[in-house]
């Protein structure tokens, strides 16, 4: 039986089954090839995309730029069923 | 937006959201699976695996007019996010031509930024206007 966890989310351990693993050497290569991540700039246009969607009922596709000529809040949040 | 994919958007606003909201949530509810969307908008967090309470104001040219960021254990204010809409627009009725100082609020003054108005804000704006 394992224990009870904290809230957490799947990822790989970086080692195949049963063998021990040196996490801070591959976790150094993985930093190596990382992209850097920048903040997006106020005043500038926002990135466009497209994403599935749930809106009453229905499955749909959302394009970023069918909402040109309207104010759009976009929000991310960690993920549904959470507290906050 | 979240990592969670539109299935479990369904669940949670039938099973859950729908019993705070009459009719449920009323706009899309999107799913970003990967986090590449987000990663994008630089708010995707590689380590723990999902987004951060990302929030951006997008303008109806499409350009992003605000943006504030929040580690998942705190809500988000909306009254704030509606504020920050209504003085947006306003500012874009104007044209440029009307500012809104600290502790704005709809009715309440707007500055007219120009040369008269360099050293000159103290007379048309008080300290106990941006707790108001």
């Amino acid at each position: 039986m394992g224990e009870e966890l904290g809230v957490s989310c799947a990822r790989p351990t970086g080692g195949p089954v049963g063998e021990s693993v040196k996490t801070d050497e591959t976790e150094k290569e993985k930093n190596i090839f990382k992209e850097v991540v920048s903040m997006i700039k106020v005043g500038q246009k926002a990135p466009d995309f497209t994403a599935p969607a749930y809106h009453k009922g229905r499955f749909i596709n959302v394009k970023l730029s069918d909402y040109l000529g309207k104010w759009v809040v976009l929000c991310f949040y960690p993920g549904d069923f959470t507290f906050v | 937006m979240s990592i969670d994919s539109m299935f479990v958007h369904k669940m949670w606003n039938d099973n859950e959201l729908s019993k705070m909201v009459d009719g449920g949530v009323p706009f899309p509810m999107l799913s970003d699976a990967g986090g590449k969307v987000g990663a994008v908008y630089g708010i995707y967090d590689d380590n723990a695996g999902v987004e951060t309470r990302g929030r951006f104001l997008i303008d109806p040219d499409g350009v992003v007019q605000g943006y504030e960021v929040l580690t998942p254990p705190v809500g988000r204010n909306v009254n704030e996010t509606i504020r920050q809409i209504q003085a947006f627009q306003l500012i874009r009725e104007s044209k440029g031509t009307e500012a809104t100082p600290s502790g704005w609020k709809p009715g309440k003054m707007t500055l007219k930024p120009g040369p008269e108005l360099v050293g000159n804000v103290w007379k048309e704006w008080k300290t106990e206007m941006a707790f108001d």
